[in-house]
């Protein structure tokens, strides 16, 4: 109980180390829904920068898992660290402390390069503010992904148009991104993100800079690929957005994991694993406190 | 696949400011000097050609040294040759054939018009035909003098053409009057481009000799060789006769044997300083360019950080990330080159048409494929290779850092 109101980031790793507070750790796997496959993973992550002499902890010991098929959120506020989550999901950043594993392989054992490989592979980005390149037309931005993956010029505009047409832009393939609205340009880029069939979508702020409507318009063909089979994990501030279209959402707060809530039937409910068998946590505890230790003492 | 690399290059040229232009005036202006240089060099070379009038490179000129005074090339001179100089050059075993030649300044008169003109002796006999061979004299109009043609003038073409020597154009068949006697004009040469040649009279030696009270002096006498290759041989030969002739030591020559070759040689010694110095100016140019190029795709890299995010996160590696940014330096000297080459091209055709008109000749301006292909593929290259520490530096962004734009 003391932890809630110590809730801050600077003081919460020391507390950790003092077997105070335990890490939060979610790993259920989703009733009812089909999920098998474990596609990401994050094992106790955290990441640090340093600014000036002190450093900045914008996630602390973060566990997180998505399994295939699945609706993720990661919601919080500005400042949450969700967007520092995101880059690790995305494994666009590598974390200070802990592992990262995309699809059961740890990333930190990639080389860069490769890393931009498996990244263009397995993940379609969609971001708040589109990230369409303006120089490319709608169809040769949706054509990048695959260039990338070293794919055919032919089968690249064939499956370009392919995925224009599933996002219902066919007409806009030959206009620059300059040239069409927000909405479309955020559905141009669920085509890109699509470009190379990757098992997992992963959407910061899809409709951050769309209006409720054309915001709908694009959270609808996110659902639709959900159902479709297509992992998503979607960063969002908007709790009731989250709500609406996750099955899990992670709440972060000040770099800390502050509560999972998983949906049952309509409501949603707190899965947070904490404190259940306090003296078997404890040896957990423990245990972290001496990895902890000794990774400090070999730096 | 690289292609993609650089057709995404050129997308991406398409939609650059003014500024990314601008940063290859260096490239444009010194590749323009370069290949105006070469095409003009060419042109100023074969200029320079027609002005010697000589046709043939097998043909060796000799003529009195000394004074060079204004005038015809070995008039004013002290010490003339004679036509006994001449028939010992002819008897040369490394001579084909010496065709003397007199070259005397003479007054002309026509409708009351009258200019001093070079008036030209053509030797008789056998010689004659050699004449014709080595100055390569073709008729465009009437015919070409015979022995024994004594009033008879045939005129250079310029003679045929209004507002050149005179103002209305002689015809064939009219009477001219060469110092104060009259001659039928019996022919009209071709155009050879020659300034010298196009304006002089031609008439047989005989009766030029009279005219002009010469005696048994010769201004120039016209060797030729055997075969090309002979021909430094012969010159010796004649200098060595024509020391022992006039009775001078070497070094003191009071006469002048030179060959085409010389006198080309003369030409690219002063066309070479002035090409050195264009190049140095023109280097200096594209090095200028090319720290322009570095300058431009430097601030690109910066201003499309955002641009590189987005490539690495949605997959690009670090090196397909350089390659772009690569390619596009290049093609960007590619193209400063391209108009280089353009806008040097016109400059060397119009200088060429200027000299034309300068010196009545009718060069053709030239189009050295390889030099044109050889300059692009070199504005490619000094492009790249500018480009490589700005695309270097676009490759290693960070991701998350170049996202944030």
């Amino acid at each position: 109980m003391v932890y809630k109101f110590l809730v801050r980031q600077i003081y919460i790793e020391e507390l950790v180390i003092f077997g105070m507070v335990t890490p939060i750790r979610q790993s259920v796997p989703l009733k009812g829904k089909k999920v098998s496959k474990e596609v990401i993973r994050l094992r106790n992550v955290s990441k640090h920068y340093p600014m000036g002499d002190s450093v900045v902890k914008a996630l602390s010991h973060l566990e997180f898992k998505v399994f295939q098929g699945e609706f993720v959120a990661i919601m919080g506020p500005s400042g949450s660290g969700k967007s520092t989550a995101m880059n690790l999901v995305g494994s666009l950043d590598m974390p200070t402390f802990g592992n990262i594993y995309l699809d059961d392989k740890d990333i930190s054992e990639f080389s860069e390069s490769d890393l931009a490989q498996l990244r263009g592979k397995k993940i379609g980005f969609i971001f708040q503010s589109f990230n369409l390149i303006p120089n490319l037309t709608v169809r040769e931005n949706v054509m990048l992904p695959m260039m990338f993956q070293g794919e055919d010029i032919d089968v690249r505009r064939e499956k370009a148009a392919e995925l224009l047409k599933l996002v219902e832009l066919s007409d806009r393939m030959d206009h620059y991104p300059g040239e069409i609205s927000g909405g479309q340009m955020q559905r141009v880029a669920i085509a890109r993100s699509l470009a190379n069939d990757p098992e997992v979508i992963l959407a910061d702020e899809p409709t951050g800079n769309l209006d409720t409507k054309t915001g709908a318009i694009v959270m609808e063909f996110l659902e639709k690929l959900n159902k479709k089979g297509k992992t998503v994990i979607m960063v969002t501030h908007d709790p009731e957005l989250a709500e609406e279209y996750a099955d899990v959402i992670y709440w972060l707060r000040d770099g800390i994991l502050e509560k999972v809530t998983k949906k049952c039937g309509k409501r949603f409910m707190d899965v947070t694993r904490k404190k259940k068998k306090e003296a078997r946590e404890k040896t957990v505890i423990k245990a972290t406190v001496e990895t902890t230790k000794k990774r400090k003492g070999g730096k | 696949m690289k292609l993609d690399y650089l057709i995404l290059a050129l997308k991406n040229l398409k939609h650059r400011g003014i500024r990314s232009w601008l940063t290859l005036l260096g490239i444009f202006i010194g590749v323009t000097a370069v290949v105006a240089l070469i095409g003009l060099g060419n042109g100023l070379e074969a200029a320079v050609g027609a002005q010697f009038g000589v046709s043939t490179t097998e043909v060796i000129t000799i003529q009195g040294g000394g004074v060079n005074a204004f005038g015809a090339p070995g008039s004013g001179v002290v010490n003339k040759l004679t036509t006994d100089d001449m028939n010992a050059i002819d008897k040369l075993s490394s001579v084909e054939v010496a065709v003397p030649r007199i070259l005397a300044s003479g007054k002309v008169e026509y409708n009351d018009a009258v200019t001093f003109e070079i008036v030209a002796s053509i030797p008789n006999g056998i010689k004659r035909k050699w004449a014709y061979e080595i100055f390569d004299s073709k008729v465009d109009v009437g015919r070409l003098l015979k022995d024994g043609d004594t009033n008879k003038v045939v005129l250079g073409y310029n003679f045929g053409l209004d507002n050149k020597i005179f103002e209305k154009a002689i015809v064939y068949g009219k009477t001219v009057l060469i110092q104060d006697e009259k001659f039928v004009v019996i022919g009209i040469l071709e155009k050879t481009g020659s300034a010298i040649f196009d304006n002089v009279a031609y008439m047989n030696e005989e009766p030029l000799r009279e005219l002009m009270n010469y005696g048994d002096d010769v201004d120039v006498i016209a060797a030729k060789v055997h075969n090309e290759d002979e021909i430094d041989r012969a010159k010796e030969d004649i200098e060595k006769l024509l020391r022992q002739r006039r009775d001078v030591k070497m070094g003191e020559e009071d006469f002048e044997v030179s060959t085409p070759e010389a006198m080309m040689e003369t030409v690219n010694s002063v066309l070479g300083g002035v090409q050195a110095f264009i190049v140095i100016i023109a280097s200096i140019s594209i090095l200028v360019g090319a720290l322009g190029i570095v300058n431009t795709m430097t601030t690109s890299v910066l201003e499309r950080r955002k641009e590189i995010g987005i490539m690495k996160a949605i997959g690009g590696t670090n090196y397909q990330v350089f390659l772009q940014f690569f390619f596009e330096s290049g093609m960007l000297g590619l193209l400063g080159g391209l108009v280089g080459v353009i806008l040097g091209t016109i400059v060397s055709t119009l200088g060429i048409v200027g000299i034309n008109n300068f010196i009545g000749g009718e060069l053709q301006p030239t189009f050295d494929f390889i030099l044109i292909g050889g300059t692009l593929f070199g504005s490619f290259l000094i492009g790249a290779v500018a480009g490589i520490a700005p695309a270097m530096s676009a490759a290693k962004q960070n991701p998350v850092e170049a996202l944030r734009g």
